[in-house]
């Protein structure tokens, strides 16, 4: 079980490993899309590189409610518990 | 009125050199991108050859971490050539919709289409990339170079197995000429040094063993040839619509004045014995540029170094060219940084364009012994080519027959 913060910093981790975004540009409320600008492959690929990470699966349906970090994040935590 | 193409950009990543002057000092000095492979998967795997010629600079050190990991390593030195040959040409205006691209490869993506079943096997479906199927498609290489430049006009990805690249350079004449793009960014890439195609080429007996000896082990027309030494690498060429060139004053290294694409029809692997198809692909090009056999005075020979490739080569040159052949200055440049496969017609392009512009022929080393068979007037010590109007030719040959000719002519 990761805290909200870990698991931020663990998507950080993945997210600028995909794009070079630095880990602090990483934050709760962005917008993977409008604010961080990710493409749907590079979002495949960040979500099957979190499973790995943290021991959880996010379903192909899923992934188009992850509009932001926090839901992600918040995916994350609730796949966890 | 057909229209003339000149060269107008040049680019190369090979494993004697990362650039094209770095590349080029080396060709003339005659040196050996061989080296023994420090994998752990040669021993694991028992591979019976040892050593490969490795591009001297790594694809990491030119492209960033980010950018590299969306490409297969083929495409990554396919745009890093691409690259050097555009600000080479010093274009800056043009129009997108008339810019090509010819980017061949022989192999394509074959590390990430393996990374990607081992993948599979060990990890399941899930764990298998997005990005898996645009970097190994053959095509990605002519795609990411498309992307990179904005070229609108076409990308092309000529497959010819090891005369891919000297094909590329043929769509591309054909695409200026006939009116379908006035720039074209040509070239070949290939990064195949990996223990699944060092296996199947030496089970297919084309590779040298010389693993003691890993510099010495490609010695095109040499007696003791024993098969080629696996290179990797890309090589890249702007043509230019003359007119287009001069109209925006650019700096023009030669013509590509005639090109030609012939098939054997005779054996999958095994070339024909008479050279046959070979003749025919040489005096195509030749005809196609108004190209007399007086005019030739160099040959970048395809010579691989294996021992039934290079005598149907010579049989070729003969038929075609007559007794001028022997008047003829000819470099096996595979000597050097071994057969980057469906990049070296590219590469070897790029070379035989310096050898028109600078008037110097590159080295053949490793010939200790001529085969007599051969009897060619090999370029092994120092050599300058004459001035005036010259051409220079370059061949490859390809498994299944393919064989490719390119024609270029000093300006």
């Amino acid at each position: 079980m990761a805290s909200n913060e870990e698991i931020l910093a663990g998507l950080a981790e993945i997210v600028n490993e995909e794009t070079g975004l630095a880990p602090e540009a990483v934050e709760m409320d962005k917008s993977f899309t409008e604010d961080l600008d990710i493409d749907s492959i590079s979002m495949m690929t960040i979500v099957v590189n979190a499973e790995e990470k943290f021991g959880v699966r996010i379903p192909d349906e899923e992934v188009k409610n992850l509009k932001t970090v926090g839901d992600a994040v918040s995916f994350i935590a609730g796949a966890q518990a | 009125m057909t229209r003339k193409v000149v060269i107008t950009g040049l680019g190369a990543t090979t494993p004697i050199g990362g650039d094209v002057p770095t590349m080029w000092q080396n060709a003339l000095k005659g040196v050996s991108g061989a080296r023994t492979l420090e994998d752990d998967w040669v021993a694991k795997y028992e591979l019976p050859v040892h050593f490969a010629a490795r591009c001297s600079t790594p694809a990491l050190d030119v492209l960033s971490r980010v950018e590299a990991k969306r490409m297969d390593p083929s495409t990554q030195f396919g745009v890093i050539a691409s690259r050097e040959a555009w600000a080479d040409s010093g274009i800056t205006e043009f129009d997108q919709d008339r810019l090509a691209v010819a980017f061949a490869t022989g192999i394509g993506g074959v590390w990430t289409l393996l990374d990607a079943w081992d993948t599979l096997k060990e990890k399941g479906p899930r764990r298998v990339l997005p990005m898996t199927v645009p970097m190994l498609m053959p095509n990605g290489v002519a795609a990411a170079v498309s992307l990179d430049l904005g070229a609108r006009a076409g990308a092309h990805t000529p497959v010819s197995a090891c005369a891919s690249g000297t094909e590329a350079l043929h769509l591309g004449l054909d695409l200026i000429r006939s009116g379908k793009a006035d720039i074209v960014m040509c070239g070949g890439a290939e990064a195949a040094i990996h223990p699944m195609p060092l296996a199947a080429f030496a089970s297919m007996q084309a590779l040298s063993r010389r693993n003691d000896d890993p510099q010495g082990a490609s010695r095109p027309y040499d007696m003791g040839r024993d098969g080629f030494v696996m290179g990797e690498g890309a090589g890249a060429l702007v043509l230019e619509a003359e007119e287009h060139a001069l109209a925006r004053g650019a700096r023009i290294y030669a013509e590509l004045a005639g090109t030609s694409v012939t098939a054997d029809a005779y054996h999958i692997t095994a070339p024909d014995p008479q050279g046959l198809g070979a003749t025919r692909a040489l005096k195509a090009a030749m005809f196609d540029g108004r190209i007399q056999a007086e005019d030739v005075v160099h040959v970048n020979a395809h010579a691989t170094s294996t021992p039934v490739g290079d005598k149907p080569e010579y049989t070729a040159l003969k038929a075609a060219l007559g007794g001028h052949v022997d008047n003829v200055a000819v470099s096996a440049t595979k000597s050097q940084m071994g057969h980057l496969l469906g990049a070296s017609g590219a590469v070897e392009a790029v070379l035989t364009v310096l050898a028109v512009h600078e008037r110097k022929a590159p080295l053949t080393i490793n010939l200790e012994n001529q085969d007599p068979e051969i009897p060619l007037d090999v370029v092994t010590s120092s050599r300058d080519l004459p001035a005036g109007d010259i051409v220079a030719l370059s061949n490859s040959f390809g498994f299944g027959g393919h064989n490719a000719v390119i024609a270029v002519r000093s300006v």
